[in-house]
């Protein structure tokens, strides 16, 4: 099972800039790793990263091999409303995982 | 210690073995770099045939990098992130991974500050460059050259 950490401040002031950080678990294997018997490691990535604020897109990421495992992503958005933040990985070999966090403005 | 200075005739036998043994690694790890035509050719998919212009765009990452499997990454744009001053996109390519690319950051108005972290993966010493696509579709970069001493993606899996 996938799992997700987030982190958004639970409350804000309207117009404040917020920070959002996510870590996913995952093994962002490359595809151009072998064993030591000489086999290629088929590629498992995450490819896709979505965040939707009360159901509108804020921030959209493509990742390539070259993200590091287990993917850290920070970005900032600005606080208009209380709501839902919800959060999309998708991956290679159908890898599909969705989290959430609620922000209160004031 | 006591040490002999070096004849030419060990230097040379010794430059000889340096050659040979360097020339193996440089055959079999070719294949796995992106070339520069390939970071050059990334690029291009991105911005089209636009000019990409120096400057507006900080890229922080350590100059030196211990261990290339995680390298914290984070890049800054300036703007002032209006409704209609803003950072459309942030890309980021390298130069000598298996792949050129690392990753397509799109952002916008709402984002209030025009900066992204990540953490990437990075194979060899060579230079990142990011790329940053504003409002009025013109293109900013940098680049910087990092110095890796274990490199990422090509061990071997135990």
């Amino acid at each position: 099972m996938a799992s997700a950490l987030i982190n958004v401040p639970r409350k804000a002031k309207r117009g404040d800039i917020i920070e959002i950080k996510t870590l996913m678990s995952h093994i962002m294997e490359t595809g151009y790793r072998h064993t030591a018997a000489g086999d290629l490691v088929p590629r498992d990535i995450i490819t896709s990263f979505i965040c939707r604020y009360n159901g509108s897109e804020i921030f959209r990421a493509d990742f390539f091999p070259a993200i590091a495992a287990n993917p850290f992503m920070s970005f900032f958005t600005v606080a208009k409303e209380s709501g839902k933040l919800e959060f999309e990985w998708i991956g290679d070999n159908g890898f599909s995982s969705t989290a959430s966090a609620s922000i209160t403005v004031e | 210690m006591k040490r002999t200075p070096p004849t030419r005739r060990s230097f040379l036998s010794l430059a000889g073995s340096a050659a040979v043994a360097g020339a193996v690694p440089v055959v079999t790890l070719r294949p796995l770099e992106a070339t520069p035509a390939m970071l050059t050719s990334a690029i291009r998919n991105v911005v089209g045939e636009a000019p990409v212009r120096t400057g507006k765009v900080k890229l922080d990452i350590p100059p030196l990098v211990e261990n290339g499997n995680t390298v914290p990454m984070t890049v800054r744009v300036e703007s002032p992130m209006t409704s209609t001053e803003y950072v459309k996109s942030i890309h980021v390519f390298n130069e000598k991974n298996p792949q050129p690319n690392i990753g397509n950051f799109y952002i916008g108005p709402s984002a209030g500050r025009a900066q992204i972290s990540t953490r990437i993966r990075l194979a060899d010493t060579q230079k990142v460059v990011a790329i940053a696509r504003l409002s009025d579709d013109s293109f900013w970069s940098t680049s910087v050259d990092i110095v890796v001493t274990l490199a990422a993606c090509t061990e071997e899996v135990n």
